[in-house]
């Protein structure tokens, strides 16, 4: 059983915002109402319909900040043993359950055995009562305890089940709160008792009941990740059939929903051998790719989900001819350019969500040896990246590393973003970038290799940037890799521009590389380097017409 | 903060992309030609460890990139990476912060437009709502999908078009006799059987559907010539229909395919609702809070409308 991070309690949710409501009197419809009707309603909020999780709140930022760094420790932890799983928890937003002046989220006690049995008693009989039995059952399995003497109850799972099938509308909803708490347990036994649901799960997604399926869909997201157990369920009842026609559903949070779900199911393990073809041989891909690239004005919040969807199959590396054949290179680049353009003014919170996958996404494409080779022609793509670049690294600097792999990827073979960079001026940028992180500086220096490689007309670029002052201090640096990368990126520049090695013996380059003269893996370049550059002082290797030289001798 | 050349931002959204820039051209470095523009330097003895000049220049088009000599080893290549490369650590883990529901801007919530209280127009349904999603789904569940023979409500048009397939229409009964008409219930699996049973086992044993799914029930037949279609006007078969429903009917929701065995819910007791006919035989059975649309007539007066 995979060790999923924990999921601490929530503790407090920030008072909502208040948001542009279109305000509608009340409804005085003559025939049945249009099925659209509650997405009208809804505020023009991105994704604000509802809050997911536990939601930062009132409490001290410190605490808010200690909680979070304890959380990604966890989550880091997790995906260096490849088991970072994650559950996703819907929520009814009423101030009144969620009580306190500063909107903190009162976590309820522990009920005991017998508590819990009331309860169920209360649920099954047929009073009057019943309705607040189940909405007091639905406030006590908020706590993981209750939820376990729950589950552990004969019949508790049988009686929950019947409501959620009945046709007491509001009894079914409640019941369905019930086992979407239950399914984000991070107790395997708790949510592994709900796998009866599934078929019934799967049957209403073909409803009308916005607010009810997306309940549904969370908890089935939720249920997929718990086991492969459970997936060997659902693939054969049949959930890759039902998502693809739920994937035509024009509400927006349906999508969100459905988008998560697949994205559960697409980062199993077993996904690529048993479930990605099942994928491809539906309509799924093109409707993902159409809501990816329509998120900007239809959706963002259904776009992030199925943008980290493809990435999940991208990445699979056993699907990507036919996602190429849907035309997914052009469409996402050309998302990505909208993306820059949205920012930083019109940016909506959360951007780097969906700007990070798609940026995956194109960079797996270009690697994709097809034999064919896949290319984009378009320098507006560099400008995009710098954007993206500027915008975001002070706050997720992360996405320095997935702009510079997909730099790298658009600079390794065609001389054309080579060319590019240089002309437009972005090679001071680039270099801005080299202190970031030892993963950007290894991925600067490489993209420099890249585009010195091209021959000396580049290379003469590069030195006249000048790129040596920025060098030197590299070669310093306790990063045997990163120093390696250097050397590398200096015998080019060596190569095919001579000029470059006086100005760095100048420079005080020589006492530079002599101190990695006795470290294994550099030594050798090291030498190599001093060997080229400890030229005989006639000025041979060196061109008469360049008046630094004036000073060399 | 990364400062930018400026004017960056019009060229991106000034339309399409500028004509490429000529790439700069590519002399092949083994030659030590000086580029163009400058002066010819004298040529220069290749230092001892360098790589020896390959044997033949490559013309300048197609010139593949030299590879570096040892000890250097850079060559350019796009890089492939899988769901768990180090680079793409940090990413992941901000996903999974926003998928917990970590990250601040989630913490805003939209308010839901608070409407007063209203009730459902159908005529005949009594059930009054103070929020829209409330209404909506209590639509969905109860009035949406409706056998307007039966009054039967399902979860889903396609459920309810293989109820009325299987109920109501007679010629379906006679095909049955000849070939497999019973349909799966699964969406994507196009399988047909020879009877309900057969189906249940299918989806039992392929689909590991429960043994008791709910819409799933078969239809009790009565034995008698008087249910042997016979070529009727649709009006007089269905009062068949619905009068042999009766005595089944109701005691449970009416979301079944099929009536159930056993009831695991028992039904609230049902308070005595408004004047209604005698023909209701079943009235005391319906529980109080359950309407039922299109005028909810049943038994011998026949529906009010076909489908």
């Amino acid at each position: 059983m995979p060790a999923a991070p924990p999921r601490a309690r929530p503790s407090s949710a920030s008072s909502p915002r208040p948001c542009p409501l279109r305000v509608l009197p009340t409804p005085r419809p003559r025939g049945p109402p249009r099925p659209g009707l509650s997405l009208l309603l809804l505020p023009a909020a991105m994704w604000g319909r509802r809050r997911y999780g536990a939601g930062l709140g009132g409490r001290g930022a410190e605490e808010l900040r200690a909680r979070r760094r304890e959380r990604e420790a966890a989550l880091r932890k997790a995906r260096r043993q490849e088991q970072l799983v994650s559950k996703r928890l819907l929520r009814e937003d009423t101030t009144a359950e969620e009580g306190g002046q500063d909107g903190a989220e009162i976590m309820p006690d522990p009920l005991s055995e017998d508590e819990v049995l009331e309860l169920l008693r209360g649920v099954q009989s047929g009073s009057e009562d019943r309705k607040r039995s189940l909405s007091c059952l639905r406030w006590a399995l908020r706590n993981k305890e209750t939820q376990q003497k729950f589950v552990r109850l004969e019949g508790s799972i049988r009686t929950l089940i019947g409501l959620f099938t009945s046709s007491l509308a509001d009894m079914q909803m409640e019941a369905a709160r019930c086992l979407h708490e239950l399914s984000h347990s991070s107790d395997p036994a708790v949510a592994e008792a709900c796998l009866p649901v599934t078929s019934y799960l799967l049957t209403y997604l073909s409803g009308h009941s916005i607010e009810f399926t997306e309940l549904c869909l969370y908890t089935l997201g939720n249920l997929v990740v718990e086991s492969e157990a459970v997936r060997k369920q659902l693939l054969p009842q049949g959930i890759i059939p039902v998502l693809a026609s739920c994937i035509q559903s024009p509400h927006e949070a349906v999508l969100e929903g459905l988008g998560y779900v697949l994205s559960q199911l697409l980062q199993a393990k077993e996904a690529p051998t048993e479930i990605i073809p099942l994928v491809l041989d539906s309509v799924l891909p093109q409707h993902m790719l159409r809501l990816v690239c329509s998120g900007l004005k239809a959706g963002i919040g259904a776009a992030v989900e199925f943008a980290w969807c493809l990435h999940y199959i991208i990445c699979s590396h056993t699907a990507n001819t036919a996602l190429l054949s849907l035309g997914a290179l052009p469409a996402l680049t050309s998302l990505l350019l909208d993306l820059a353009s949205e920012i930083p003014e019109d940016a909506p919170e959360g951007l780097e969500l969906l700007i990070c996958p798609v940026l995956r996404c194109l960079s797996n494409l270009l690697a994709e040896e097809t034999g064919c080779e896949v290319q984009i022609q378009d320098e507006r793509l560099l400008i995009a990246l710098f954007l993206i670049l500027q915008c975001f690294l002070q706050q997720h600097p992360f996405i320095v590393q997935e702009c510079l792999w997909l730099l790298n990827n658009l600079t390794a073979d065609e001389h054309f973003f080579c060319s590019a960079l240089l002309s437009l001026d972005l090679l001071p940028a680039l270099l801005q970038l080299l202190p970031c992180s030892q993963m950007a500086s290894m991925l600067v220096l490489t993209i420099l290799c890249n585009i010195a490689e091209k021959g000396p007309a580049y290379c003469q670029q590069l030195h006249q940037q000048p790129a040596l002052p920025l060098l030197l201090p590299t070669l310093a640096l306790p990063d045997p890799k990163v120093v390696g990368q250097c050397l590398e990126l200096l015998h080019l520049l060596f190569l095919h521009w001579p000029e470059a090695a006086a100005d760095f013996v100048r420079q005080g380059g020589h006492q530079a590389l002599e101190q990695h003269q006795s470290t294994p893996e550099l030594q050798e370049r090291a030498r190599a380097l001093l060997d080229i550059i400890g030229q005989p002082l006639g000025a041979s290797a060196f061109s008469p017409c360049h008046a630094m030289l004036s000073a060399f001798s | 903060m990364l400062s930018l050349p400026p004017g960056l931002r019009h060229r991106l959204r000034e339309g399409p992309p500028l004509p490429p820039v000529p790439p700069l051209p590519p002399v092949p470095p083994v030659s030590r030609a000086p580029p163009p523009s400058s002066a010819p330097p004298p040529s220069s003895a290749p230092p001892p460890s360098s790589a020896p000049p390959p044997s033949s220049a490559p013309p300048p088009s197609s010139a593949p990139p030299p590879s570096s000599a040892p000890p250097f080893a850079f060559a350019p290549r796009r890089l492939r990476l899988g769901p768990h490369h180090p680079l793409l650590e940090d990413g992941d883990v901000h996903r999974h912060l926003y998928l917990q529901g970590v990250l601040t801007s989630l913490a805003e919530v939209a308010e839901k437009p608070k409407v007063s209280e209203f009730s459902c127009h159908i005529s005949g349904c009594c059930q009054a709502f103070d929020t829209l999603e409330g209404y909506e789904h209590h639509y969905n569940t109860l009035h949406r999908n409706v056998c307007s023979f039966c009054k039967r409500s399902f979860p889903s048009g396609h459920l309810l078009d293989i109820h009325i397939l299987e109920w109501h229409d007679s010629l379906f009964q006679i095909m049955a006799e000849k070939q497999n008409m019973y349909k799966c219930l699964v969406e994507g699996c196009a399988e047909k059987f020879k009877s309900s049973k057969d189906r249940k086992d299918h989806l039992v044993t392929v689909h590991l559907y429960p043994a008791d799914f709910r819409f799933d029930r078969p239809k009790k037949v009565k034995s008698g010539p008087k249910h042997v279609s016979s070529p009727r006007k649709q009006g007089g078969s269905m009062l068949m229909d619905v009068s042999m429903e009766t005595s089944e009917q109701f005691q449970v929701d009416p979301m079944e395919i099929g009536p159930s065995e056993n009831m695991e819910i028992p039904q609230p007791a049902a308070s005595p609702g408004p004047s209604v006919p005698e023909e209701r035989l079943y009235k005391s059975r319906i529980p109080s809070t359950i309407c039922f649309g299109q005028g909810a007539t049943r038994g011998f007066k026949g529906p009010r409308k076909k489908v």
